[in-house]
């Protein structure tokens, strides 16, 4: 047997040993960031979600002020959980829209009548491209904008109380 | 006073071990050295490790909640069997059960072994006891299976309800034989190599082994693969999750080595090759195990991730399988050439065999460690799924089942007799199931096509070695050779009908609707409640008719309270080709529940097969210990 065939299965053990000593070392990582972070936010346009309340297009996220985009749906039971917290980060002058996912004006209505308004707009996103061209994989995810129309920070699954501190540090700096 | 007495056994157990390696290296001078010492003291090692296990079992079956073990992992209301089971169901437990197999395996190598001489005998048995107080150390630093909770809880906190079925209850111990009876293979290698003796003896001495460790993976693999066809209610029968990869790669290595070790014992070749497959083999079973309790890959087979005990495995393994490795790289260049054999003999067919297998062994390795390696390097995120497995492994194990057409017809050393008489029947009748195929079935894809041309030119090649033999004088290991061969053609058969023909349903009815899958017609008649030991059920009654035909399955969705889990019972209805696959799904709130339905033709063939290969292995293992008896006798007798 050659020199090197005679050394190659302890090149592969090394090389095993290496890898999942690195594993261990740094634990695996569950959190996903998202890949749109530092990205503008592509360009769409979306029809109001219910009556009374303007619907939302990219443009209105670049106004010169930082705001936050929630995306949510009627029929997502954590929705119900964050929209208090929702209405806590507008009674401290946060500027929030929406984009509702899969859902019906009726439903749409009865949901903010139900749990309140945080929203300024809420686009309509019936087959859930927006959601998607946004990076979100799920509802609810509040992203943070800049005045420039450029995301500075994803937020996935309900905002906890524990997360306002957060979201309301990325908002100011977004300014 | 139970949970004391095993964990003492088992700290004796310990320090025999350690004191077998040190008789081994020498250290007790000449008669520590005779061989008829260490033989006692591996004996007393694997007796001890028994009494261990035996507490603990014990312990389980007796719910005694006050060892944190049995709190965490049983309850009282469990049914009996489950309680045995439980004992094993779990890291710590696991972990006694391996070294139990390991200190026995070494026990039973010392009463039985007299095939070796006694110094090579000393040092295979150095090595494996130098095995066991790694593990030892293991249990009884980081994992102590025996440590007490005080106060002791009311009642414990159960065990997995998914893991509460017969099938799986057994499928854990059987895989762990086949895993560490792969170990004495390892040790009588590193004996041999220390020894400078790698002979046909070695090879004698290890065969029993390999077939015994082999039959067992290959059970537990099968097994395995049919408890996550029911069980996960998913329909498919392989999934190359990387639990399921670290059964087979040991199993693909101790394929290759069955194979080799009979080249070496029948006709002295392949000696470095067949020494390094010994190692590989074990250090595959010891990957397999430490990728699976270090909780280091995902999978769907979630298990604890505990960097400190996973560090503690890596060293262990890093120690036995680099030290082994180096010795083999150190000592191969004194290792004599092997009597010398021309390309086309039954030589050149294993040497294909095992290059072959090591390539698909290889192709598994890289696939299932490839998501780790690629996030170390470039922080990327990623999985290998089926596709590169199918895509890269099927076309080489198919090139293997095409080489299984020819290489057992070969004769030893060199054949220059006509090949196409004894080729013929095989080829013939994968050539004419290819055209049927063709004919037959014009829209299936390459591979189902390839698989069922080549199972059904397996079944006449498998055969063949017999012919022209006499039946009545034809030893029990070429039965068995045959038997298994016939099983590998079997297994094909089933796979590639089941990838080729299984129609899928997915519906959403209410009861009284009729959904059709394949040549089935099913009739959804009702949900209905329903009850067991320890969970409750949503049971639907489905009543599927094919012809005259009837049958009624019912799939349910469990519920089990604590801890709180639901669970997919699949209802299966098993006809002589193939099986209808009902599982219940949610109800969505139109008042539809989600039905999953497969036809699935010829899919019981696929374990079937596995069957036989483990039936032909026992036979083949029967045959070479009986004919060995009967010699040793016949030796006696002469000197008499």
């Amino acid at each position: 047997m050659s020199r090197f065939l005679r050394f190659a299965p302890l090149l592969v053990l090394l090389l095993f040993v290496a890898i999942v000593a690195w594993r261990l070392i740094t634990p695996d990582d569950t959190k996903i960031r998202s890949r749109m972070t530092g990205q503008p936010v592509p360009a769409f346009a979306l029809e109001p979600a219910t009556a009374g309340i303007p619907g939302l297009a990219s443009k209105d996220l670049a106004t010169g002020e930082p705001r936050l985009v929630n995306v949510f749906a009627s029929w997502c039971v954590p929705c119900i959980a964050e929209a208090p917290l929702l209405m806590e980060l507008k009674r401290q002058g946060v500027p929030i829209d929406a984009v509702a996912v899969r859902d019906r004006p009726s439903d749409v209505a009865e949901f903010l009548g139900r749990h309140g308004n945080p929203f300024q707009r809420i686009g309509a996103d019936p087959e859930s491209r927006v959601q998607i061209a946004l990076g979100s994989s799920g509802v609810p995810e509040t992203f943070v904008v800049d005045g420039r129309g450029v995301i500075r920070y994803q937020h996935m699954g309900p905002i906890e109380a524990g997360d306002l501190p957060a979201l309301l540090r990325e908002w100011e700096q977004a300014r | 006073m139970i949970a004391e007495a095993g964990l003492a056994a088992l700290w004796l157990a310990a320090a025999l071990a350690a004191l077998q390696l040190a008789l081994a290296c020498g250290l007790g001078g000449e008669q520590g050295r005779q061989i008829s010492t260490v033989r006692a003291v591996a004996i007393g090692q694997g007796l001890l490790t028994a009494i261990a296990f035996a507490a603990l079992i014990a312990l389980f079956l007796r719910s005694d909640m006050s060892v944190l073990l049995v709190a965490e992992n049983s309850h009282s209301q469990k049914p009996w069997i489950y309680k045995f089971a439980g004992a094993w169901g779990n890291h710590e437990g696991s972990m006694l059960l391996w070294v139990t197999v390991l200190a026995i395996a070494g026990a039973v190598v010392a009463l039985f072994e007299r095939r070796l001489d006694d110094r090579t005998l000393g040092a295979s048995l150095g090595a494996q006891a130098a095995l066991a107080l790694g593990f030892f150390a293991f249990l009884l630093i980081a994992s102590n299976p025996f440590e007490r909770l005080n106060p002791a809880p009311l009642d414990g906190r159960g065990l997995n309800p998914l893991l509460q079925d017969p099938g799986l209850a057994f499928h854990p111990p059987t895989l762990y034989l086949g895993y560490v009876g792969l170990s004495v293979a390892f040790s009588i290698a590193v004996g041999g190599l220390i020894r400078r003796e790698v002979s046909p003896a070695i090879a004698r001495a290890m065969r029993p082994w390999v077939l015994a460790a082999w039959i067992m993976l290959t059970l537990g693999i099968t097994a395995g693969s049919y408890w996550a066809y029911y069980e996960l209610g998913w329909g498919g029968w392989w999934f190359w999750d990387p639990v399921e990869n670290a059964s087979l790669m040991p199993w693909l290595a101790a394929t290759a080595l069955l194979h080799s070790v009979n080249v070496l014992a029948a006709r002295g070749g392949l000696r470095a090759w067949t020494m390094m497959l010994a190692l590989i083999a074990f250090s595959m079973s010891m990957v397999g195990t430490f990728l699976v309790r270090s909780g280091i890959l995902t999978s769907v087979h979630a298990f604890a991730v505990d960097p400190t005990r996973g560090s503690f495995i890596l060293a262990l393994l890093t120690l036995y399988i680099g030290g082994a490795l180096t010795l083999l790289a150190v000592r191969i260049s004194h290792v004599k050439e092997g009597a010398p054999f021309e390309i086309v003999s039954r030589e050149g067919g294993l040497v294909l065999n095992n290059l072959l297998l090591s390539v698909i062994l290889g192709v598994v390795f890289v696939g299932t460690l490839y998501p780790l390696a690629a996030e170390a390097v470039s922080g990327e995120k990623l999985s290998v799924g089926p596709p590169y497995f199918n895509s890269v492994a099927s076309p080489i194990a198919l090139t293997l089942g095409a080489l299984l057409l020819i290489g057992p017809q070969l004769r030893w050393r060199r054949d220059s007799a006509p090949l196409l008489p004894r080729l013929a029947p095989g080829l013939l009748a994968a050539v004419v199931a290819l055209v049927a195929t063709i004919i037959l079935w014009p829209s299936i894809d390459i591979l189902p096509r390839l698989g069922l041309a080549l199972g059904a030119g397996l079944v006449p090649a498998s055969v063949m070695p017999l012919f022209g033999r006499s039946l009545r004088r034809t030893p029990f290991a070429v039965w068995g050779m045959v038997l298994a061969h016939l099983g590998v053609a079997v297994a094909i058969l089933g796979m590639a009908s089941d990838t080729a023909f299984t129609r899928e349903k997915l519906a959403a009815a209410r009861p009284g609707e009729t959904v059709s899958v394949g040549p089935w017609l099913i009739e959804f008649r009702q949900v209905m409640p329903a009850a067991g030991p320890n969970w409750t059920a949503l049971q639907a009654e489905l009543r599927a008719s094919r012809g005259s035909g009837v049958t009624v399955l019912k799939p349910q969705s469990r519920f089990f309270p604590d801890p709180p889990t639901t669970t997919n019972e699949a209802a299966i209805d098993t006809s002589w080709n193939g099986q209808l696959y009902a599982v219940l799904g949610e109800r969505d709130d139109q008042g539809r529940w989600q039905l999953r339905l497969w036809w699935k033709p010829f899919v019981t063939l696929i374990w079937l097969g596995g069957i036989l290969i483990a039936l032909g292995g026992a036979l083949a293992l029967v045959g070479r210990l009986f004919r060995e008896r009967q010699q040793r006798r016949r030796l006696e007798e002469a000197f008499e």
